[in-house]
């Protein structure tokens, strides 16, 4: 019996150390989690902002008197979110089994519910009757909200280059990295909005 | 490091489970902010509990994910920190690779504090666990047998794991102190792992202690 003996990592390997693959996660999908792990950070901040701002305030009523925020609106743009996550579950489950039209469909709907949420949240902020530098509610609602509205400004331009790339026919059963990236991306961005509406609007 | 998130799928579940969490605290607290309050408390323990009980151990893995070189050949995975170099465990690996044509794969886990590993300071467990390795391998060369080997995850479970789905192993060897002394046997992994990988699994212990 031949002898060979050699430690991997240790002899012949060059360069940058392999990465370890205990994550079991593929590389770029790893990458979209860390992503999101340091949003949450600084959704953190903005959150601890907030909860400052009322609790050193600590009025009698929240939102302070004489400011009404738009609950059943904002109720309504919650639903078509939450129903755009599901649009892009289904898009992905689609192109894992092939189904090509599923993905484009799930895709186009997925955008146009984003769409629908961003241009709602827009026409509010014209429409609610307070500025951001009325005072620091105000400021903490406007940035709080807008924060996540760039969120989803950035959800839509990855589902806009999606939905391009799933007409060019991009994506297959074996290769739709692309798509579950985003979608990862795109639930972040709905749960947040879950918790913003439960904290600003609700409780 | 075990990722709870691991897909779309994944994060798609975790924004139902927030939906349903932030409604019912969310109702509870719209009709009496003290039963929103109850509510929080409950669905948050309730979801520390789910938690906790999912990091047991899941299905058993199939072994035979990925598989190369000659048709016949066995495939030996020795799994070993410590003991590593120990008498039983050479003769055991001995003993398996003498069975027609053997690839052996030896994977010392970085074994580490819990609190270095949370701090991602893995570097001296690596080291460590890379020297033992390069001793083990040394003194399976010198007794004849074909082996290449690895540093492999903390856990050894994970290790296992790891190791299978690039060497797709037939059989399973693991090495520990003797009952009373082993910290391995006292967290289970030997019959976690009979629990979890479809394989043979052969558990040699090693007396250190016991140079005779």
């Amino acid at each position: 019996m031949t002898a060979h003996a050699h430690a991997e990592g240790s002899h012949e390997h060059h360069g940058p150390p392999v990465a370890n693959a205990s994550s079991r996660v593929d590389a770029r999908v790893l990458g979209m989690f860390m992503f999101i792990a340091s949003e949450i950070m600084l959704f953190g901040s903005f959150f601890t902002a907030y909860f400052f701002v009322r609790v050193v305030n600590n009025p009698p009523q929240w939102p302070p008197e004489g400011f009404h925020l738009p609950v059943y609106v904002a109720g309504l743009n919650t639903a078509i979110l939450v129903t755009s996550s599901f649009t892009m579950h289904w898009a992905l489950t689609s192109i894992k089994r092939g189904n090509r039209a599923g993905l484009q469909a799930g895709l186009v709907l997925t955008f146009l519910m984003g769409f629908t949420f961003l241009a709602t949240q827009v026409t509010e902020y014209a429409r609610i009757g307070f500025q951001p530098g009325d005072n620091a509610f105000t400021t903490i609602f406007f940035c709080l909200t807008g924060l996540h509205g760039a969120h989803v400004f950035v959800g839509l331009s990855i589902l806009l280059f999606m939905t391009i790339r799933a007409f060019r026919g991009h994506f297959s059963p074996e290769e739709h990295h692309g798509v579950e990236i985003g979608g990862i991306y795109w639930h972040f961005v709905d749960v947040m909005w879950i918790v913003v509406y439960t904290t600003v609007y609700i409780l | 490091m075990t990722n709870p998130l691991r897909s779309e799928g994944d994060a798609f579940r975790f924004l139902l489970g927030t939906v349903v969490y932030f409604a019912l605290i969310a109702i509870a607290g719209v009709i009496n902010a003290w039963a929103g309050l109850v509510v929080f408390i409950v669905l948050s323990v309730a979801v520390v509990w789910w938690w906790w009980r999912s990091r047991e151990p899941p299905a058993p893995v199939q072994a035979s994910a990925v598989r190369g070189g000659p048709e016949g050949e066995r495939r030996i995975l020795v799994v070993a920190n410590e003991t590593v170099g120990g008498e039983p465990l050479l003769q055991q690996v001995k003993q398996l690779a003498s069975q027609g044509t053997t690839r052996v794969l030896v994977v010392s886990p970085a074994l580490n504090t819990r609190l270095r590993a949370l701090a991602s300071d893995e570097d001296p467990a690596r080291a460590q666990a890379q020297d033992r390795l390069d001793r083990s391998l040394a003194e399976l060369e010198r007794n004849g047998v074909q082996a290449s080997g690895e540093v492999g995850d903390g856990d050894p479970l994970q290790a296992i794991e790891d190791a299978l789905r690039t060497f797709g192993a037939d059989e399973i060897v693991i090495s520990t102190h003797p009952e009373g002394r082993s910290n391995w046997l006292e967290r289970g992994v030997v019959s976690s792992a009979r629990e979890r990988y479809a394989v043979p699994i052969h558990h040699v212990v090693v007396d250190l202690g016991d140079r005779s």
